[in-house]
């Protein structure tokens, strides 16, 4: 066991029977293990080569003009003096986009290169290739662009008024979600509402977009890129390009970070458009400045919700109203609306609900995925209220909200079927059980205190609060998406050993899916070395890492092709050994009979032959949702994870500090129990961040704090101690029990930390990232 | 203007022409394709890109390369001495002490002249006593000296321990 300090150590504190794993193995390293991450000696010296380490000789370098203006019309383009540049290799606007001049995840809505209008500050609008990235920029800054700058609609709670401008035809609504369970007209005794806003945060990964493309023999290209879903990508440069799949091969650049900020595309087809043209590999790599505007950010939202409940706080109805802020291109808002409006009332128990969830185009920067997708926007307005009703009727924040809680067997507000375990009351049950941190004493060393040694006080004015939130979270793709991955896995000896090759295309992004990809194979097949393959397009699609799903749907087929590899080999040595299949088993590199007896050597089945398999596997099929009424089953699994927040807060000052952020979540099945705790922790640190400090401010369509000096994340003396306690109820229908893990922590963290600021210094706190003046109130 | 220097890097010496504007950073990425520092920001921001120069840490973004002189630029990948891993990148790979990676080299580099500022007794914001000879790092010491590395996978709670676990085989931690 890993040394650890001793507030953060993983609990698995219940079982609830997870299936057995099909083949009990000895081999180290399987599932249930944390063996170390294989990448890990690369990574902490440095020699991993992310997207932007990457180089090829004689390449030259991209960069990318952009719109200043949000919303512009396109009078011309004059490329001549940029060309002129010595240096430059070739200059590429609109004109030269060979296919489709359009891409997007769910609709090709935005041009590769700005034809005609501009619709946001930060739009791609021409592109330069030269042999230093210095003289790339000063080429750019030559491009002559006449804009004439248009009206633009930078307010979404206006972007669907009549005399909004459009930001595309027909109009500024991306989608409408309408959801009605129950009696419309059901009235209760005690009714609270609240409206609140939540600002636009930041994906941040640490690694800015980066690729190198390299132009190949046969006309097509080869690109490096760090993403979260080759498959994607490859769909939307094949259009943009004009180019069939198999001339648009993806290769997985080392991924420094993800988020949901590398869904959509970024440098690919630009780099891969001037490499086609100079015939020359090309390099792109933002600053971190373009990074701000080269992804989607979160939606910033506008939610207006109303409680209905019994004198008790039993729920009886309840209303929302949310309003996300799309951006000036579709990227994924349905698919947050969609969240945000099947799962924008928490993981409770309420049966009449009207919600409407819409979301719209401005000309504001493009929004899209981020951990929690559409919960994290909802879950600041469905726990807030919550804990206005524990006022209103006398009860605690744990109280009511376990009252309220979803079990297994309830519907959600979709009519959808509860299927697995719903521990909600349990989790927080756990938080709110597990030791407070100390009082502060009356003469507490000053550093401990928020404004630390800024010196800003010596105790007086600063109070302590304490605050609860939970939520849920839709894991895996939903409302009909045909959900899969692929796997090849191959067994074969080399050099006397038995190796197995695990292929995918799923990206690693950091999460330590490739541990777990050599965990499932060391489980089902029993040998210890596997080598994971290059994730790339030879083999098909891994689906997105997003969503939290890879390890259950990736993983699942891992496990399938594992299993196909280990049939094939058991029938042979059944076949030799003159026994029934049924009875052998493959451990440590051996063929098992029914009670462990060795019967032979893998070695001797296979011989110089190696057995390759691969497989797809689905999750159970997810369906569309009903558009009147919003009920369907619409998700194919849910995770629940509480939080429990500690802050002081000078209340005199605004300062906060977090003294303690604990958490207990479902995960079904740890694979990797240290990978478990450690995307718990960093999900929580990004809840937290967006609750107190982390906003892109967008003022009239500009961005005006594009830098880590002016954009901050949580620094690890902003992270308060974390104790975390995980819990494994297996979900039957998912492969061993797994439960998506990633992003549910960054769903109930925040919330918790709102509540325990608003409980500290007793204003309503309706916005966040909360700002010193909104707990001084001036 | 170009300037004719030599940089040594990791143990090697390295002469190149560089423009006086060249950052140190980028001299070691896009001229000795040196990339373990890495550029998370290029503004002094977020330390992905610290080395140490002559055993102290820099940013290396805020560098630039004709002020470095002959001073030795140890990189994390420098580290390691014949391909033998430094405790330090033991230690953060046992404690599974980051996710992405991008951040780590850095970190690593940051936490090697954080030992030898304990070593040395120099004392930060929050050393009890900032006359004594040698300090210990303590968890708020760790915390507090590594904090100009952003981390956004948020791996600080296995940061502490990985650095605290070195520190006290070290002996500048109990
Ligand atoms: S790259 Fe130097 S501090 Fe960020
Ligand atoms: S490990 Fe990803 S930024 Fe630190």
């Amino acid at each position: 066991m890993r040394g650890r300090s001793g507030h953060s150590g993983p609990s698995v504190s219940t079982d609830a029977g997870t299936r057995p794993a099909t083949t009990a193995t000895t081999t180290p390293g399987r599932i249930g293990d944390s063996p170390l991450r294989p990448d890990g000696t690369l990574k902490v010296t440095g020699e991993f080569a992310y997207a932007s380490d990457l180089w090829h000789d004689d390449m030259v370098w991209g960069v990318t003009l952009r719109s200043p203006h949000p919303h512009a019309r396109i009078r011309g383009i004059d490329i001549t003096e940029a060309l002129t540049v010595p240096g430059v290799t070739a200059v590429l606007t609109a004109d030269d986009v060979p296919g489709e001049n359009a891409f997007g995840l769910e609709h090709a809505d935005q041009p590769v290169l700005a034809v005609e209008f501009v619709r946001y500050e930060g739009e791609p609008v021409a592109l330069v290739a030269a042999d230093h990235p210095e003289t790339a920029r000063r080429a750019a800054a030559r491009i002559r662009v006449e804009y004439e700058v248009l009206p633009a609609v930078t307010d979404p709670r206006h972007a669907m008024d009549d005399d909004a401008p459009a930001v595309h035809r027909p109009g500024n609504l991306v989608r409408h979600l309408q959801l009605r369970r129950g009696d419309q007209s059901v009235t209760a005794p005690v009714v609270v509402s609240l409206d609140v806003e939540v600002g636009m945060q930041d994906q941040a990964f640490l690694g800015p977009e980066s690729g190198l493309a390299v132009p190949a023999e046969d006309g097509g290209v080869d690109l490096y890129v760090a993403t979260q879903w080759l498959h994607v990508d490859q769909r939307q440069m094949c259009l943009a390009l004009g180019m069939p799949p198999e001339k648009v091969r993806l290769h997985l650049a080392g991924v420094g970070g993800a988020f949901g900020g590398r869904e959509d595309l970024s440098v690919h087809v630009h780099a891969s458009l001037l490499a086609l043209r100079t015939g020359k590999p090309v390099k792109m790599s933002y600053s971190r400045e373009e990074s701000f505007f080269g992804h989607v950010h979160r939606h910033p939202a506008w939610l207006t919700y109303e409680f209905g409940a019994e004198r008790d706080g039993t729920l009886v109805y309840a209303r929302a109203r949310v309003l996300l802020d799309g951006g000036a291109y579709a990227s994924s808002t349905a698919a947050v609306v969609g969240n945000a409006g099947t799962l924008g009332l928490g993981p409770y128990r309420i049966p009449n609900v009207a919600v409407d969830a819409y979301g719209v185009f401005t000309n504001n920067p493009p929004c899209g995925a981020m951990r929690g997708f559409g919960c994290v926007q909802a879950a600041f307005a469905h726990e807030a209220l919550m804990d206005e009703l524990a006022d209103a009727v006398g009860l605690d924040p744990v109280t009511v909200r376990q009252r309220n809680g979803m079990r297994e067997g309830d519907r959600n507000i979709t009519g959808q079927l509860i299927d697995s375990a719903a521990p909600v009351a349990e989790l927080l049950q756990i938080v709110a059980d597990l030791p407070l941190p100390p009082q502060r004493d009356a003469d507490a060393d000053l550093r401990a205190l928020p404004g630390s040694v800024g010196n800003t006080t010596h105790g007086e004015g600063v109070v302590r609060g304490v605050g609860y939130a939970v939520t849920y979270k839709n894991i895996g793709f939903s409302e009909g998406f045909d959900d899969y991955s692929t796997a090849r896995v191959r067994l074969e000896m080399t050099g006397g050993e038995a190796v197995a090759t695990v292929h995918t295309a799923a990206a690693e992004v950091g999460q330590g899916l490739i541990t777990v990809e050599q965990q499932i194979c060391r489980t089902e097949l029993g040998v210890e070395r596997v080598v994971v393959h290059p994730k790339n397009t030879a083999v098909g699609s891994g689906g997105s890492t997003s969503a939290s799903r890879q390890t259950y749907v990736t993983g699942g087929a891992v496990q399938a092709a594992c299993v196909a590899v280990r049939d094939v080999v058991l029938a042979r040595a059944a076949a030799s050994l003159g026994r029934e299949v049924s009875q052998l088993r493959l451990d440590g590199e051996k063929i098992v009979g029914a009670s462990g007896e060795v019967l032979t050597g893998l070695a001797e089945v296979l011989g110089e032959d190696a057995v390759e398999e691969t497989r797809e596997y689905r999750h159970r099929p997810t369906h569309a949702i009903d558009p009147e009424t919003g009920q369907g089953d619409a998700h194919v699994q849910f995770a629940f994870s509480a939080h429990r927040a500690v802050v002081d807060v000078d209340v005199e000052l605004g300062l906060v500090k977090v003294v303690a952020l604990d958490t207990a979540q479902d995960v079904g099945k740890a694979i990797n129990p240290d990978a478990v705790v450690g995307q718990i922790h960093g999900g929580s640190a990004q809840g937290m961040g967006l609750a107190l400090m982390e906003e892109i401010v967008v003022t009239d369509g500009h961005v005006r704090n594009p830098s880590f000096t002016d954009y901050l994340i949580p620094t690890i003396l902003d992270m308060p101690p974390m104790q975390v306690k995980v819990l494994e109820y297996a979900d039957p229908h998912a492969p061993y029990g797994v439960r998506g893990v990633g992003e549910p922590p960054t769903i109930s963290s925040g919330p918790a930390v709102a509540a325990a600021v608003r409980a500290a210094c007793g204003r309503p706190l309706r916005r966040v990232p909360i700002r010193p003046e909104h707990i001084t109130g001036t | 203007m170009d300037s004719q220097i030599t940089l040594r890097v990791d143990g090697a010496a390295h002469p190149l022409a560089v423009d006086t504007r060249t950052t140190l950073l980028d001299a070691l990425r896009e001229r000795l394709r040196i990339t373990s520092p890495k550029k998370g920001c290029d503004h002094g921001q977020c330390g992905a890109c610290t080395v140490l120069l002559d055993g102290r840490r820099v940013n290396s973004c805020l560098v630039l390369a004709v002020t470095v002189g002959d001073a030795e630029v140890t990189t994390s990948d420098g580290l390691a001495v014949d391909d033998v891993p430094h405790a330090l990148h033991r230690s953060f790979v046992e404690h599974d002490a980051f996710q992405c990676g991008y951040c780590t080299p850095g970190q690593v580099c940051s936490a090697a002249g954080i030992l030898a500022e304990a070593r040395a007794g120099w004392p930060s914001a929050v050393t009890p006593d900032v006359a004594a000879d040698t300090v210990e790092l303590t968890d708020d010491e760790i915390r507090e000296r590594m904090s100009g590395n952003l981390c956004r996978c948020a791996a600080y709670a296995n940061i502490v321990p990985a650095v605290a676990d070195v520190a006290r085989a070290e002996g500048v931690r109990r």
